[in-house]
C-alpha cells in the first residue's frame, strides 16, 4: 500500500435514493495505469467522477466514505475544488476543446491557476510536445481548435490537462469517439505518460485495457468484483463473472 | 400504384410553389418598404441638397427659411439608444446569465414569467412611467428643472428592450454544451471563471443576436421617447437635454403636414436614415456572429 497514490476506501454513492456505487475500496498506484472495466451501467464513469469530485455539480448525488489523495481526505471541507481538480486531471469521453483557438485551449488552464505570464508560452509548448501534437499545430496555434481532428482534439485535451502538472489523469473512454489510427496514438501517449503521472481509465475495449494496463478493475451493478493485476484479470480471473465478461459472453 | 405516386408529386409540387410564395411575399414586403421610402426621399433631396440634410445643424420645417439639418435628431435618437443599451445590454446579459447558471430552479420558474410580462406592457404605458415616476426622479437627482430628457428617455427603453435581451440571451447560454462547463471545470476553474471566460465567450453569437434585437426595439420605439424625452429638436449637448428621435419626429409631424410637400418628403427622407441604421447594425451584427461561430463546433 506505500506506493498507492489515490484511494477509495468503503465509498458509496447516492444518486437520490438510488445506489450507483456499493462500498467500493480500491486504490491506484503511483506511476502506473489501471483500467475500470465492466458492462455499461457499472458505475465506472461514476466512480472515476468522485475522484475529481465531478458530482459536485449533481445536487441530488450523495457520496459517503473516504477518498485519499497521498494522506489528503479530498472531499475535505477545508479543501478547495478547484486546487483537487488541478491536482487530480480529468480527460472526457467526447473531446472538449473549449470553443477558443488551440493556443487559448492551453492558455485558459495556466491563467485560472495564475502562472506567471512570461512562463505561459513555454509551458504550452512543452505539453503540446509530449502530447505529441505540437509538430502538427505548432504553425497554427491560433486556429479554432475544433477545427482539428477528433484525435487531434483529444490529444489536445490531453495536453491541456498535462499543461497543469497533474498528478493524476481521469480518462472517461478517451478513445470511444475515435478512429483506430487516432486510437493508438493516443494510446501510446497514455503509456509514455505514466512515467510522470498515475492515471485511471475508463474503457470498454478488452484489448485496449490489455494493452496499456497494469491493473484492471472489473465492475459490476456498482460493486467492485475483481481488482488485479493486468495479466490476472484475462488471463486466470478468479471471479465467474470477470471470466464471463473478458471472455466476451456478456457486456 | 402509380397514380398515388403522381399524386404525391403534385401535392409536392403544391406545396413547394407555396412555400416559394411565402418567401418572396416577405421579400416583396421589404422591396416594397424599402421602395416607398426611397421614391419619396428622392422627392425630397431634388428639393434639398443632401449635404445641407447631413450637415445642417437645424430642424425647423415650419420656420420660413425651412432648416432640414438631420442631425439633432440623429443625434436625440444615438443618444437615447445608446444610453439604453448602456443600462440594457450588462443588466441583460446578467441577468440571463443569473437565470441559466446560478439561480436555483424555484426562483428561475418565479422569475422568468415576471421578465416575460414586461414585454407585454405598453408602451404608452412605459411611457406614463417616464413622466409621473423616472422623469421627476431624474430631475430630483440632478437638480434640474425637468426630467424629461434623453436620459429619462434611455431608461425607459432600456426596460422595454430588456425582456428580449434577457429571454434571447438566457436561450443562448442555456444552449452552450454541458461538455465545456465541464471541460473548464475539470481543469480547476471556478464557477465564475466558468460563466465569464468559457460560457457567456462560447453564447457570443447569440448575445450579439439579443443585443441586436434590443438595438432595434430601443431604435424604433416611439410611443414612449415621443412622451418621454421633452420633444426639442436641438442638437443635444448631454444625457440631461430635451430630445426628439427621428421616430418622434415622423410620429408628431406627420399628422400635421400637408400631403406631398417638401416636409411631407422629409419625413420619409429621415426613416430611410433609420432604416439604413437598423439595416447596418444588423450586417454588423450578422458578420461578428458569423466570425464567432467559427470557434464553435
Amino acid at each position: 500500500m506505500s506506493d498507492s497514490k489515490l484511494s477509495a476506501q468503503g465509498l458509496n454513492l447516492f444518486f437520490g435514493k438510488k445506489q450507483v456505487l456499493k462500498n467500493i475500496s480500491i486504490s491506484f498506484k503511483k506511476n502506473q495505469v489501471t483500467a475500470l472495466i465492466g458492462p455499461s451501467g457499472c458505475g465506472k464513469s461514476t466512480l472515476l467522477r468522485t475522484f475529481n469530485r465531478m458530482h459536485d455539480l449533481s445536487p441530488d448525488a450523495r457520496i459517503e466514505g473516504l477518498i485519499k489523495l497521498d494522506e489528503l481526505n479530498i472531499y475535505d471541507k477545508k479543501i478547495q475544488v478547484t486546487e483537487i481538480r488541478k491536482r487530480i486531471g480529468m480527460v472526457f469521453q467526447k473531446p472538449n476543446p473549449l470553443p477558443k483557438s488551440i493556443y487559448e485551449n492551453m492558455e485558459y488552464a495556466l491563467k485560472i491557476h495564475n502562472f506567471p505570464k512570461q512562463e505561459i508560452p513555454a509551458l504550452i509548448e512543452n505539453a503540446l510536445k509530449e502530447s505529441y501534437l505540437w509538430d502538427e499545430v505548432k504553425d497554427e496555434l491560433n486556429k479554432p481548435a475544433v477545427q482539428l481532428s477528433g484525435g487531434q482534439q483529444q490529444r489536445l485535451c490531453i495536453a491541456r490537462t498535462v499543461v497543469l502538472r497533474p498528478e493524476i489523469i481521469l480518462m472517461d473512454e478517451p478513445c470511444s469517439a475515435l478512429d483506430p489510427i487516432s486510437t493508438s496514438k493516443i494510446e501510446e501517449l497514455i503509456v509514455r505518460l505514466k512515467k510522470d503521472y498515475t492515471i485511471v481509465i475508463v474503457t470498454h475495449n478488452m484489448q485496449q485495457a490489455q494493452r496499456i494496463s497494469d491493473d484492471v478493475a472489473f465492475m459490476y451493478l456498482g460493486e467492485l468484483m475483481e481488482f488485479d493485476i493486468c495479466n490476472n484479470i484475462f488471463k486466470n480471473p478468479k471471479n465467474e463473472l470477470t471470466k464471463n465478461y473478458v471472455g466476451g459472453h456478456f457486456g | 400504384m402509380n397514380n398515388t405516386i403522381k399524386n404525391r408529386e403534385r401535392t409536392d409540387w403544391w406545396f413547394r410553389q407555396l412555400f416559394r410564395a411565402t418567401g418572396l411575399l416577405t421579400i416583396g414586403l421589404l422591396g416594397g418598404i424599402f421602395m416607398m421610402l426611397l421614391l419619396n426621399s428622392i422627392a425630397f433631396f431634388i428639393h434639398v441638397s443632401p449635404v445641407d440634410f447631413f450637415t445642417g445643424s437645424q430642424w425647423d420645417p415650419e420656420s420660413a427659411e425651412s432648416k432640414y439639418g438631420i442631425a439633432p435628431l440623429l443625434v436625440s435618437t444615438g443618444l437615447v439608444t445608446i444610453g439604453a443599451m448602456i443600462i440594457a445590454v450588462p443588466l441583460g446579459v446578467l441577468t440571463a446569465a443569473f437565470l441559466s447558471e446560478v439561480a436555483p430552479q424555484r426562483l428561475k420558474m418565479f422569475l422568468k414569467p415576471i421578465i416575460e410580462m414586461l414585454a407585454a406592457i405598453p408602451s404608452v404605458a412605459i411611457g406614463f412611467l417616464g413622466i409621473v415616476l423616472v422623469g421627476p426622479g431624474i430631475a430630483k437627482l440632478f437638480g434640474i428643472q425637468n426630467g424629461l430628457n434623453a436620459m429619462n428617455g434611455s431608461v425607459l427603453l432600456a426596460v422595454m428592450a430588456l425582456p428580449t435581451i434577457i429571454t434571447i440571451s438566457e436561450d443562448a447560454i442555456n444552449s452552450v454544451p454541458k461538455a465545456h462547463r465541464e471541460a473548464s471545470l475539470a481543469l480547476g476553474a471556478n464557477r465564475w471563471e466558468t460563466i465569464f471566460k468559457v460560457v457567456i465567450p462560447a453564447a457570443m453569437p447569440g448575445l450579439i443576436a439579443a443585443v441586436m434585437l434590443g438595438l432595434g426595439r430601443a431604435l424604433g420605439e416611439t410611443m414612449t421617447v415621443l412622451m418621454a424625452t421633452g420633444n426639442a429638436a436641438v442638437l443635444p449637448k448631454s444625457f440631461l437635454d430635451a430630445v426628439r428621435t427621428i421616430t418622434a419626429t415622423i410620429a408628431i409631424e406627420m399628422g400635421e403636414v400637408p400631403y406631398q410637400t417638401t416636409h411631407y418628403f422629409a419625413l420619409f427622407a429621415i426613416a430611410l436614415v433609420l432604416f439604413a441604421i437598423t439595416l447596418a447594425i444588423n450586417l454588423v451584427g450578422e458578420y461578428f456572429a458569423g466570425r464567432l461561430r467559427k470557434f464553435q463546433s
